[in-house]
C-alpha cells in the first residue's frame, strides 16, 4: 500500500519549516538554549516539563510539537502512532554533563535528573507523554541520516498494521549543532486538508530532500 | 508468515564466554554478582557482574591471530573486544557468511564504549568511538559486513527490540540473515548513575523477591544469528515467531503503574506468533529486582492472564546488563529450549509481588516449546518477543 508523508517539521541553521512554510528564522544561532527558548515563546507553547528536558528531548519534543500542531491525532485509534526516530551523537550531549559531574572525587554529584537524559530514547518517551502514543517506538543511529533504514522499518511497521501512521525522523544535537526533521507517515487515504501542503510519497528520495530543504531553496515568510 | 531460525547464540559475561559455559553456571545456581572494591568504578564497594578481564584479553588475542588483523589489540576498547568474542562465537557455529550483501549486523548498546568520556582514556583511543556507529563500524570491519550496520539504542529494551527488528526486516525480505548482537560495559558513569537514583542494591539483586531492593550491575555481551533458512544440521528448530514494542506514556523514569502497555506488548506477540497463551511454557521476564518493575511485570502478566506459565528473571546471576540483557537472556532462553530446562531465579525466596505468578525457583526439567522474552525501560518503553520449536 503506498504510504505518504503528509506533514513535516524541519529545524535547522535557525530555519524552522513546518509543511513548506518558514515559521522561524535566527540570523544568527548564539546558543542552542536561546534558539529553542525564543522558538518556544514564539510558538506559545505552555508545557512546564519542557524546561526539565535535555538538549535532545527539547529539540525532538519541539519538532513533534510543531509536527502535530494542526494534526488531530485524535483520528489515530490508541497505540496506533508509532515514533521512530534516528541521531548520530545518541545523548552524548548530556553523557558529557553527567561525566562531568563524576570527573573530581572532590565534588562528585551525580545526579537522577541528567543521568535519566543519557539514554538517546528518552525524547521519544517525552514524545510519547506528551501526545499519549503507547504504540510502536524505536530509536536508531547512524552516522549520517539514513534514510534508507527509516523508510525499511517505518514501512514494515505500516504495512504490517502494526500502525496506522508513524512519526519518523532524525534529531541529533551535540553543543550548538543541532538538526531535526520529523514527519508524519500515513497510509494513502484522501488529501488532508488546510496544511497547504501536497503530501509526499514516503519514500528515501524524499526524506533526504525533505532533510536537505534549506540547503537547496531560499525561503520567505 | 515466514519463518525466522534461530541458527546459533553466544553469551559472553562474568559466568563465562559461551552460551555452554554460562548455561552450566545457570544451572548449577552460581552467581556471577561479586563486591567490587575499584575506585575506578565506584568510591564505595558495590556488586557488580564483571567480566573476567585476564581471560578476555587472552581469548581476544586467539581471534584477532584467527582473524589475522594487523591492528594491535590495544586497538580495541574492552567492549568491542567482548562483541568481537561473541559475535566469533556465535558465527562459527552458524553458516551465515558477514561478507554476503543479504547479511545485517544489528547492534544493540545503550552506552555502548562510554569508558571513553574517562580520562584515564582519552589519550588512548580516538575520540570518535565514543559515537555507536563507530563502535559498529569497528565490528563491521572486523568481521567484514557488507551492509551498513543497524543500531538500537533503547534504554533495556534495546535488545529484545533488536531482536524484533531484525526479524521483521528478515521478513520484509531485505535480508536472509541477521547478526543481532548486543553488548554493556559496567562503567563509573552508569554505576554513579544508578546510585544517584538509589536503585542500587547493597547485596545481589533478589527478582521478584519481598525483601527486594534494587537492582544489581553487570556487564556483558550477547549475540543471536538468525536467519530465513533453517541450519543445515537439522536439529531443534527454534524459530523466532513474533514481537511487539509499546511505551507507557507515563514517566521517563518510572514504569506503567497498571502493566496495561507490556500486557499489551505481550498480547500483540503472542497474536502475531499465532499462539494461544495455554500453550505457552515458560516466560524470561525483565526482572531487574526494582520494587517497580517486578510489580509492573507481574501486573501485565496477570492482565494477559498467563499467570500459570513459570517464569523467570536471570538478573540475580548477571546482573542488569542494560543493552544486554535482553540478547543474553534470550541466549539463555534459547538454550533452555534445546536443554528442555529452566533455570531458577536466583535471589528469589519469598514472592514480593501484588498479583500472583509462577516464579522459578528451582532448576526445572520439563519440554520447553513455546516462550515468551519480555523487557522495559527508562522512557516508558516495553517489548515483548515469542520463540517456539518447530
Amino acid at each position: 500500500m503506498e504510504k505518504l508523508i503528509t506533514a513535516y517539521a524541519y529545524i535547522g541553521e535557525g530555519k524552522v519549516v513546518v509543511n513548506k512554510r518558514l515559521i522561524f528564522f535566527q540570523e544568527k544561532i548564539v546558543t542552542f538554549a536561546e534558539f529553542i527558548k525564543a522558538l518556544y515563546k514564539q510558538e506559545q507553547i505552555s508545557y512546564p516539563k519542557f524546561y526539565k528536558m535535555d538538549s535532545l528531548s527539547k529539540l525532538g519534543f519541539m519538532s513533534a510539537e510543531l509536527l502535530l500542531r494542526h494534526e488531530n491525532t485524535g483520528r489515530f485509534k490508541t497505540g496506533s502512532l508509532a515514533v521512530v526516530l534516528a541521531d548520530s551523537s545518541s545523548s552524548l550531549e548530556t553523557d558529557l554533563l553527567h561525566q562531568e559531574s563524576i570527573r573530581n572525587r572532590s565534588a562528585w554529584f551525580p545526579s537522577p535528573s541528567v543521568f535519566v537524559y543519557t539514554l538517546a530514547n528518552i525524547v521519544i518517551g517525552e514524545i510519547c507523554i506528551r501526545h499519549n502514543l503507547k504504540g510502536e517506538t524505536a530509536f536508531l543511529i547512524s552516522e549520517k541520516f539514513n534514510a534508507a533504514q527509516l523508510q525499511a522499518l517505518v514501512s514494515e511497521l505500516l504495512d504490517n498494521d502494526r500502525a496506522e501512521a508513524c512519526i519518523c525522523g532524525w534529531v541529533d544535537i551535540l553543543g550548538n549543532t543541532f538538526r531535526a526533521l520529523t514527519v508524519l507517515v500515513e497510509k494513502a487515504k484522501e488529501e488532508p486538508a488546510g496544511t497547504g501542503f501536497t503530501a509526499l510519497p514516503f519514500s528515501e528520495a524524499s526524506l533526504n530532500e525533505l532533510m536537505n530543504l534549506t540547503e537547496t531553496r531560499t525561503w520567505t515568510n | 508468515m515466514k519463518s525466522v531460525y534461530v541458527l546459533s547464540e553466544n553469551i559472553v559475561s562474568s559466568l563465562g564466554f559461551t552460551t555452554d559455559e554460562n548455561a552450566e553456571q545457570l544451572v548449577s545456581g552460581i552467581s556471577g554478582i561479586k563486591m567490587h572494591d575499584d575506585l575506578n568504578l565506584s568510591p564505595h564497594p558495590v556488586p557488580l557482574s564483571l567480566v573476567d578481564t585476564s581471560r578476555l584479553e587472552s581469548k581476544f588475542q586467539i581471534v584477532l591471530g584467527q582473524y589475522g588483523k594487523n591492528q594491535k589489540p590495544g586497538y580495541y576498547t574492552r567492549l568491542e573486544k567482548m562483541l568481537i568474542l561473541s559475535i566469533t562465537d556465535a558465527l562459527e557455529r552458524s553458516s551465515v557468511k558477514p561478507e554476503n550483501d543479504k547479511v545485517l549486523l544489528v547492534l544493540s548498546t545503550t552506552k555502548g564504549n562510554i569508558d571513553l568520556l574517562e580520562d584515564r582514556f582519552t589519550a588512548k583511543f580516538d575520540h570518535k568511538r565514543i559515537y555507536l556507529w563507530a563502535l559498529a563500524s569497528v565490528l563491521r570491519d572486523f568481521f567484514g559486513f557488507a551492509n551498513t550496520p543497524l543500531i538500537i539504542s533503547n534504554a533495556c529494551i534495546s535488545g529484545v527490540m533488536a531482536l524484533i527488528a531484525a526479524s521483521r526486516l528478515l521478513r520484509s525480505g531485505q535480508y536472509h540473515a541477521a547478526v543481532v548482537t548486543g553488548g554493556d560495559i559496567a562503567t563509573e558513569f552508569v554505576i554513579s548513575g544508578f546510585q544517584s537514583f538509589q536503585a542500587l542494591s547493597p547485596e545481589p539483586c533478589k527478582p521478584f523477591d519481598l525483601h527486594r531492593t534494587g537492582l544489581s550491575l553487570g556487564e556483558g555481551c550477547g549475540t543471536v544469528v538468525l536467519s530465513m533458512n533453517p541450519a543445515e544440521d537439522g536439529n531443534d528448530r527454534i524459530l523466532l515467531m513474533g514481537g511487539s514494542v509499546s511505551n507507557d506514556a507515563n514517566h521517563i523514569s518510572g514504569p506503567s503503574r497498571t502493566g496495561e502497555e507490556l500486557s499489551l506488548a505481550i498480547n500483540k506477540a503472542m497474536e502475531e506468533s499465532g499462539l494461544y497463551s495455554e500453550v505457552l511454557d515458560f516466560i524470561s521476564a525483565h526482572g531487574t529486582a526494582t520494587p517497580y518493575n517486578d510489580e509492573m511485570e507481574a501486573k501485565a502478566i496477570s492482565l494477559s492472564k498467563i499467570n500459570e506459565v513459570q517464569v523467570n528473571s536471570l538478573k540475580g546471576y548477571w546482573g542488569h546488563t542494560l543493552g544486554a540483557s535482553g540478547l543474553m537472556e534470550a541466549a539463555a532462553l534459547i538454550n533452555s529450549m534445546k536443554t528442555n530446562r529452566l533455570f531458577k531465579t536466583l535471589g528469589f525466596e519469598e514472592p514480593g509481588v501484588s498479583e500472583r505468578i509462577n516464579v522459578v525457583s528451582e532448576t526445572i526439567y520439563k519440554p520447553v516449546n513455546a516462550c515468551l522474552k519480555m523487557a522495559s525501560g527508562f522512557g516508558g518503553c516495553n517489548a515483548a518477543l515469542v520463540f517456539q520449536k518447530a
